[in-house]
């Protein structure tokens, strides 16, 4: 039992992740020929909680249709309250010297747990401003790109279509930036 | 008909008890949804650390998590695809096409990047981080709903 536990509690090497994320795709194409992608339910929500008369034309579809997207998006976050509350890893991320150092660099320490002090400090407020942010660029930038890292980076490239290896190159190149140039702003 | 009050479900005329009812069917989502939830926590891209140390090109744990992930996608999808054209509702399977101008996949995502670079977070983990009791990410989630509309609302000028 000790052994089971830590198990689950650990993080999982990438090289059993990473397969087994792999799998959503043709998963999803078996259970009822659904295309992985998570974003469609950023537009969904807008579908649902926008007023019919202010609505854009990008939000006026029939949303139950895709319903099966919001059931996987419940599912996810379903999964987050089982990973933290039977899998919790007391440990913190096991980065590489190097990234403890560049972060350490930005005033940033590594702790137990997904997110810094840094996003989770409400009263702080750059915390805000890095928060709103991000949530802006992201749903604008995937509805625009036409999806995520889901959608592009795993299904796209999974079904070898040219626009979604150009989308996820471009993730990277933002993300690159982003990360480099613009997060430093919101830090110290 | 006699509704004036706009409520969540107010978009349509199907009454709430056929939502209900398309939603229950949709269980294997679910579980699917969770099963990828936990994953995307224990794999770690959850973590703002570990996306960080991957745009400052650290640590190989990102780049071997989503290529193992590409690779075994590929290789699965396409035995499926050829072993059986239907999916287990009857469909026929197919993946459709990802089209429209190139400048759209650049540009959007370029600026999807600079959010992504930023919190760290694309939007599955938002939903799994929320799930984890982190409520900052309502914050986030919020902002993307406003992004995404805001995407709606200037769309014909792009």
């Amino acid at each position: 039992m000790p052994e089971l536990l830590r198990l689950l509690q650990e993080p999982w090497p990438w090289y059993v992740s990473g397969p087994l994320i792999g799998l959503t795709v043709p998963l999803l194409l078996l259970l009822g020929n659904r295309a992985f992608g998570i974003s469609s339910n950023l537009r969904h929500a807008c579908a649902i909680l926008l007023p019919n008369a202010a609505k854009p034309s990008l939000f006026r579809y029939d949303w139950r249709a895709q319903s099966w997207n919001l059931m996987f998006a419940a599912g996810l976050i379903l999964g987050g309250v089982v990973a933290a509350t039977l899998m919790r890893d007391p440990q913190p991320a096991q980065l590489t010297g190097a990234a403890v150092q560049s972060l350490g660099a930005l005033g940033v320490q590594v702790q137990p747990g997904l997110l810094p002090a840094e996003l989770t400090d409400l009263t702080r407020p750059a915390t805000w401003g890095l928060l709103i942010l991000s949530g802006l660029l992201v749903g604008f930038g995937t509805r625009y790109a036409g999806g995520c890292t889901s959608g592009h980076a795993i299904t796209g490239l999974s079904t070898l279509q040219l626009p979604s290896l150009i989308a996820t190159v471009s993730f990277f190149a933002g993300g690159i930036l982003s990360a480099n140039l613009l997060l430093p702003l919101f830090l110290r | 008909m006699i509704s004036t009050t706009p409520t969540p479900t107010a978009t349509g005329r199907p009454p709430t008890t056929s939502t209900a009812h398309l939603l229950l069917r949709q269980w294997p989502f679910l579980i699917t949804g969770l099963l990828f939830g936990v994953l995307l926590i224990k794999s770690e891209a959850a973590s703002w650390y570990r996306i960080q140390e991957m745009f400052r090109f650290q640590s190989i744990h990102m780049y071997g998590l989503m290529g193992s992930a590409v690779l075994t996608g590929l290789i699965t999808t396409t035995l499926l695809r050829r072993a059986g054209p239907r999916a287990l509702n009857g469909e026929t399977i197919h993946v459709p096409a990802k089209t429209g101008p190139t400048s759209r996949y650049v540009l959007g995502g370029l600026i999807f990047g600079l959010g992504w670079g930023l919190a760290g977070v694309c939007p599955g983990p938002i939903f799994a981080l929320l799930g984890s009791s982190l409520l900052p990410m309502l914050i986030v989630l919020a902002a993307a709903l406003v992004g995404t509309w805001a995407f709606g609302a200037v769309q014909k000028l792009l």
